[in-house]
């Protein structure tokens, strides 16, 4: 019975554990989720880098459709592919109408994510999101336009992590930036804002 | 849903725990329910994509007992290395490090390995985890000694139930 009054009282502290993080989450990219109309922020610009099928894409590319896009590695053990999975399961359930979209992962460790490593990661996917890599120049040009961040972390031992910028960004079929996808919204508002941005 | 297999996953538990125990020469009180005061629920691990070599283990342990606990690490024959690493969003950047001082179990508390938090990290996989898939992992506390856990592996957009009403057994699910 103690134990019961105990496993509540630790749920509710998960829970609002859970409300800290949310709060913290929603102070990403400050400002720019209120900025709804009007003059959008200027993220994003022009890049030129290699899909994992190894075809050359710009950011050009992206026109005419809305995009989602977010930067990532293969060596992230737990926020990439949890990102990557769900994604993956919004597509699904937009089904053909996915095809409106353009989904991207950017990814911030080029050293390593070559477009063969990445061919075998997306294999895992939905096939409708491509991964982008290029040149450690041409990737930290693209990290700045779309104001994220990459920072290699050295590690005990040899090896490396990467810190990288978590945010999904979503932008109109003009490139305009249009907001974020919150990693702690249900997967139904998830789908929801994507499908917004498909009407809009 | 899952009861049943939670509820053999805890008598394996217990029993891993008592073994542990008997083995390591620590006292085993004799009350059945405080045979540890470690309990480990839910022990998940995401199915990898196509060519990676890590992985990530999530599990929720809760300490009962009135002493602090620490997890300072874990080996499994699935991969290489099992490491604690603690994860944070701060401003919108994701940065992982390594847990170096383990994690603590407050006495009356549960800490939770889990997506976007401290997880633990396979390191050097020796085959690509599959949906549906166990493996058992020993987790190394510094009191309770080794303890053996089944790791079940999730898809790949697996998102773990919230767990307020399984737990407490009360309310309906909305």
């Amino acid at each position: 019975m103690t134990l019961r009054v105990l496993r509540i009282v630790l749920w509710v502290l998960v829970a609002a554990a859970a409300v800290g993080a949310g709060l913290l989450w929603s102070e990403v990219l400050p400002g720019l989720n209120t900025r709804q109309s009007g003059q959008a922020p200027d993220i994003g610009g022009e890049f030129s880098l290699v899909g994992h099928d190894g075809k050359p894409r710009t950011w050009s590319d992206f026109r005419g459709k809305p995009a989602v896009v977010f930067f990532g590695f293969t060596n992230c053990p737990d926020i990439c592919p949890t990102t990557l999975g769900e994604l993956s399961v919004r597509l699904d359930e937009l089904g053909p109408e996915g095809d409106r979209l353009n989904v991207a992962m950017i990814s911030v460790d080029p050293e390593r994510d070559t477009p063969d490593v990445l061919a075998a990661y997306m294999s895992s996917f939905d096939p409708r999101i491509v991964a982008l890599t290029g040149s450690v120049e041409e990737v930290e040009q693209v990290v700045t336009s779309f104001k994220a961040y990459r920072r290699k972390v050295p590690l005990d031992g040899g090896g490396y992590t990467m810190d990288h910028g978590a945010a999904v960004y979503l932008f109109r079929p003009d490139g305009s930036f249009a907001g974020t996808l919150d990693r702690h919204d249900k997967p139904e508002d998830q789908t929801a804002k994507i499908r917004r941005l498909l009407d809009a | 849903m899952c009861d049943i297999e939670e509820i053999q996953m805890r008598k394996m538990l217990m029993v891993a725990v008592a073994s542990a125990l008997l083995a390591s020469g620590l006292p085993v009180v004799a009350h059945e329910f405080k045979v540890s005061a470690l309990r480990i629920d839910h022990p998940w691990s995401r199915a990898t994509p196509g060519g990676t070599k890590v992985g990530a283990g999530y599990v929720e342990i809760t300490n009962t007992g009135t002493e602090p606990e620490r997890l300072t690490g874990g080996s499994t024959a699935a991969a290489d290395k099992f490491e604690l690493h603690t994860s944070e969003t701060v401003d919108g950047i994701a940065k992982m490090r390594p847990a170096t001082e383990g994690i603590e179990i407050p006495p009356g508390s549960t800490v939770a390995l889990a997506p976007g938090g401290t997880h633990a990290m396979l390191v050097g996989l020796k085959k690509p985890l599959k949906e549906g898939e166990k493996f058992v992992v020993t987790l190394i506390f510094e009191k309770a000694g080794k303890v053996e856990v089944q790791f079940k592996v999730e898809g790949l957009a697996y998102r773990p139930e919230p767990r307020e009403t399984d737990h407490t057994g009360h309310g309906s699910t909305p």
